[in-house]
C-alpha cells in the first residue's frame, strides 16, 4: 500500500489518520469514495458540509430548488446573499470553500424515473434527505435495483427518524417499503412547510446520516441496518425501533409487484 | 539492527510526528523496521507511547545528539 498525501492533506486529515479504526488506509478510502445527497436542504446541509470535511472525493448533490430566506434558519450550506441562487450551486460553492479535494458535482435538477438510474448509477452511497414521498419512494426503489446502500432520515417538527437500508445484501436488509409499503393518501401527512421544523432537528439527523455514511466507506463500526433510531428533541431522546423485512413487502418480499420503478404524484406543493 | 526505513522529522511537531510516522509504518510490511528522527522533546515521549497504543513495537528510543532523538519502531501489525 502506498499513499501520496500532500502536507496540506496530511494536516488537514490528522484527526482521521491518528484513530486506528482510520489511519492513512481508511483516509485514502474516504478520498476515493463517491456519495450522493439527495435534497441540498435541512439534512443535506449538514450531512454535505461533513463528508466534504472528511474527505469524501466525490460528492453529488440532487436539488432543483432555489435558496429562499426560509431555508435560512437551517439550511447552513446556505447563506442570505445566495437568496434566489439554485440551492446545489450554493452548496458546491460552500463546500469547495472548505475542502479542494473534494469534487462537487451538481444536478440542478428534478428526480424523476428518466433519470434517477443514471443520477445514481456511479456512487457508492445514497444518502436521502428530500421532503417529500414521490422522491423517497422513487430513490428507494432505484437504490434497490442498482444494489447501492441508502441512508434515509426524516425530520418533522421536533422529532428526527434515522435508517440505513443495504440494498448490497438484499436477503438480509429491510428496504423503505416494508416500512412503508406506499405513500400516504395526500393529506395526511404535513410537509414541514405546513408544520415546521426546529432547525436543528435537521442539524442532528443529517450529521447523524453522514456518520452511517463515514462508517460504510470506512467499514467500521455497526451501521443502523435493521433498526430505525428515532430523535425527540424536546425530551433529547433516541430510542432505536427494529425493522424487520416484510415478507409481504411488495419490493423485496417473497412475490415482489413492483419490478420497475414508479413515479407518483406529489400531493402538495405548497411554497412560501 | 536492520533499519528498513528511515524517516526526518526535524523541525516537525505533535501531533504531525505520529501522523507521519504511521503514515510510514502503513506503508511498510509486517516484521519490518522504521528509524525515525525528532527534535521536538514532547514527540519523543509521544511517538512512543502512540506506537505501542496501535500495538507496535518500540524497539529504542536513543538520544543521538544535544536536541535529537532516534525512534526505533518495529511493525508488528
Amino acid at each position: 500500500m502506498s499513499f501520496q498525501f500532500t502536507e496540506e492533506q496530511i494536516k488537514r486529515y490528522s484527526r482521521h489518520i491518528i484513530l486506528p479504526e482510520v489511519g492513512g488506509k481508511g483516509q485514502q478510502k474516504l478520498l476515493q469514495s463517491k456519495v450522493l445527497v439527495i435534497g441540498a436542504g435541512g439534512l443535506g446541509s449538514p450531512s454535505l458540509y461533513y463528508l466534504a470535511a472528511a474527505g469524501v472525493g466525490t460528492i453529488g448533490i440532487v436539488d432543483f430548488d432555489v435558496v429562499d430566506f426560509s431555508n435560512l434558519q437551517r439550511q447552513i450550506l446556505h447563506n442570505t446573499e445566495r437568496v434566489g441562487t439554485p440551492k446545489v450551486l450554493s452548496a458546491k460553492k460552500t463546500l469547495e470553500a472548505l475542502n479542494p479535494d473534494v469534487k462537487v458535482v451538481a444536478y440542478n435538477e428534478k428526480i424523476h424515473k428518466g433519470n434517477v438510474l443514471d443520477i445514481i448509477k456511479d456512487y457508492d452511497i445514497v444518502l436521502d434527505g428530500s421532503d417529500n414521498f414521490p422522491t423517497r419512494f422513487l430513490v428507494n426503489d432505484a437504490c434497490y435495483f442498482l444494489g447501492k446502500p441508502l441512508v434515509s432520515a426524516a425530520i418533522l417538527r421536533f422529532e428526527g427518524q434515522l435508517t440505513t437500508f443495504d440494498y448490497r445484501d438484499k436477503e438480509n436488509s429491510p428496504c423503505y417499503r416494508c416500512l412503508f409499503p406506499e405513500p400516504p393518501p395526500p393529506g395526511l401527512v404535513p410537509s414541514c412547510q405546513e408544520a415546521g421544523l426546529l432547525g436543528v432537528v435537521g442539524g442532528i439527523m443529517g450529521t447523524l446520516q453522514a456518520n452511517e455514511a463515514l462508517k460504510l466507506i470506512l467499514e467500521i463500526g455497526e451501521p443502523l441496518i435493521g433498526k430505525l433510531l428515532v430523535f425527540d428533541a424536546l425530551t433529547t431522546e433516541f430510542n432505536t425501533v427494529k425493522l424487520r423485512k416484510d415478507k409481504k413487502c411488495p419490493l423485496c418480499g417473497e412475490n415482489p409487484t413492483i419490478k420497475e420503478l414508479v413515479e407518483y404524484d406529489q400531493a402538495c406543493d405548497v411554497r412560501f | 539492527m536492520e533499519i528498513d526505513r528511515e524517516l526526518d522529522l526535524k523541525g516537525e511537531v505533535c501531533p504531525f510526528t505520529f501522523v507521519k510516522s504511521k503514515l510510514m509504518l502503513e506503508q511498510m510490511e509486517e516484521g519490518q523496521v522504521l528509524r525515525v528522527l525528532l527534535d521536538y522533546k514532547p514527540s519523543v515521549e509521544n511517538v512512543p507511547k502512540s506506537m505501542e497504543e496501535e500495538g507496535q513495537e518500540v524497539v529504542a528510543v536513543n538520544r543521538i545528539g544535544d536536541n535529537l532523538w532516534e525512534v526505533i519502531v518495529r511493525k508488528v501489525r
